[in-house]
């Protein structure tokens, strides 16, 4: 994980809301969403407002709006995926998309067919969005280069996973009472520590944390084996534990990271059980924390980074967050369909 | 911004629409169903609840967010913030007033019956309307007028105003 500048965590320009009154119109800065890198402090609350609306749509019985009809979203996974997937794919069809999805497992990659020839046949359909999930960092960015969609980074190696800080942030913002406009830091996490427990290195949802939650005004405190903390935090504007119970003490929120045993080169720790001691949620470390919230962006290795009871229990929000993310996904589809019918940031075919 | 019409002209105006709707439904069996389109129908539903009200006719007020439902809702020119639907009550088998601050094509009324169907099934939807321009390019009419008002083409109307409410003409920026 290589350090880039810290994002300035000012606040976004004023919303001028409410009956009668002028509201923001333009959308986002951006026409891909690759990752926090690259959004402004508007973008991240025209998003994060935008899931809100979109989280209305649970309550109904018909959970559809009709905006992206006759668009279409092809989710393409070069990686294995539970909720990422399906949670974009709800997404696209509740915004009234036509959806496809490639497992690269299943694909003519396996019959040695390229990333790139892959990306070119896909392109030759005209998908309006394309949702990508790869090994490799930085694969999202080489896509834009093959296609005239708008393209969604699902997570790419080690790097960022976007959607998952934002559907992060929206599960604080939740429980913390600041999706209600009248709280005096609606929608901004000023004021709220958060602690990042475990394989920070390698992993792709810490990044876009730190960026994300930087950005909304957070402080953000990481922990985890020497072996598994990277370089340069500091510029990140993070600051690194050694010790997890120290970490821990007074900070708001914590959220819990599975080792990434899938993107580990050799050993780096002994064993689960002598992490599970060390650096997880035990029931203990739990009951320490009384009723400070818990996170973990899924899936989960019960008895490793997080006791079964702990997950199941009254403290986890790992349920809401996964609720969240189709609504935070659908208010990503959205801005981005839109942007490609603007003259600056559009397509070149209109 | 040139004005249109100045507070004492919208105030007839609402003073038109809320004689209308109290003539047909006092003595209703249920409360009004006043869904206010945002932003501008809002403001214009906000009004007429407490005139109504103010007169002993029972009204419950919900606002409508269209955004999603417009046939240019990806256009460069639509909001991209979206504002959200609030409605504290079932449409379902009620009578509904849907209030609007200005008709003209009839494409917002249109997106506004879209989105009022999805959230169930009215027995009756109204249309109520501060002003009439006309210009219509769907087959829509208003059930209650305010005021009819003949502007140019390339001129559009807007609200404004917190306590006295006024209306101005806005050249379209296309």
């Amino acid at each position: 994980m290589t350090p880039t500048a810290v994002p300035p965590s000012g606040a976004p320009s004023p919303v001028v809301s409410g009956e009668g009154r002028a509201v923001r119109a333009e959308g986002l800065s951006t026409r891909h969403l690759l990752g926090i890198e690259g959004l402004t402090a508007d973008d991240v609350d025209l998003l994060l407002r935008n899931a809100k609306v979109f989280s209305q749509l649970y309550q109904r019985s018909r959970k559809k709006v009709p905006t992206l009809a006759g668009h279409t979203v092809v989710n393409c996974f070069f990686e294995n995926s539970t909720r990422t997937r399906m949670s974009f794919e709800l997404a696209a069809k509740r915004l009234s998309a036509d959806t496809i999805n490639f497992s690269g497992s299943t694909s003519s990659l396996k019959k040695g067919e390229t990333f790139l020839d892959t990306a070119r046949t896909i392109e030759s359909y005209r998908p309006d969005i394309l949702v990508l999930r790869h090994g490799s960092a930085g694969a999202c960015h080489l896509l834009t280069q093959v296609t005239q969609a708008a393209v969604v980074n699902a997570g790419d190696g080690a790097h960022e996973h976007p959607t998952q800080a934002l559907l992060d942030a929206f599960t604080l913002l939740e429980h913390f009472g600041r999706l209600d406009d009248d709280h005096p830091q609606a929608f901004r996490l000023d004021g709220l520590s958060l602690a990042m427990v475990g394989d920070i290195a390698h992993s792709r949802v810490a990044r876009s944390n730190f960026l994300c939650l930087r950005l909304l005004g957070a402080e953000v405190r990481v922990v985890g084996p020497a072996t598994m903390l990277p370089v340069g935090l500091d510029s990140y504007g993070v600051q690194a534990f050694d010790d997890v119970d120290e970490a821990l003490d007074g900070v708001s929120a914590v959220m819990m990271l599975r080792i990434q045993k899938e993107r580990l080169n050799g050993p780096v720790l002994p064993s689960d059980a002598e992490y599970h001691a060390h650096y997880g949620l035990t029931q203990e470390r739990a009951a320490q924390l009384g009723d400070t919230p818990v996170l973990h962006p899924g899936p989960i290795n019960r008895g490793v980074e997080i006791a079964p009871g702990v997950a199941d229990g009254p403290q986890s929000l790992i349920n809401r967050q996964s609720h969240h993310g189709i609504a935070v996904r659908m208010a990503a589809l959205h801005l981005l369909a839109k942007g490609l019918h603007r003259s600056d940031t559009g397509r070149a075919d209109g | 911004m040139s004005s249109l019409l100045a507070p004492d002209a919208v105030d007839a105006a609402l003073h038109q629409l809320e004689s209308h709707l109290a003539d047909q439904f006092a003595g209703a069996s249920s409360p009004l169903a006043l869904v206010g389109i945002r932003t501008g129908g809002a403001v214009v539903a906000k009004a007429l609840q407490e005139r109504l009200t103010a007169r002993g006719v029972a009204c419950e007020l919900g606002l409508l967010d269209i955004t999603l439902y417009r046939d240019d809702a990806l256009a460069q020119g639509a909001n991209a913030l979206l504002l959200g639907t609030d409605l504290p009550f079932d449409v379902e088998g009620r009578q509904v007033v849907l209030v609007d601050d200005v008709l003209f094509t009839g494409r917002t009324i249109r997106a506004a019956l879209d989105a009022i169907c999805d959230l169930g099934r009215p027995g009756r939807v109204h249309l109520a309307v501060l002003l009439d321009r006309g210009g219509r390019e769907l087959p829509i009419a208003a059930d209650f007028v305010g005021a009819t008002v003949d502007v140019d083409a390339d001129q559009r109307l807007v609200l404004q105003g917190d306590d006295a409410l006024e209306v101005a003409l806005q050249p379209f920026s296309r």
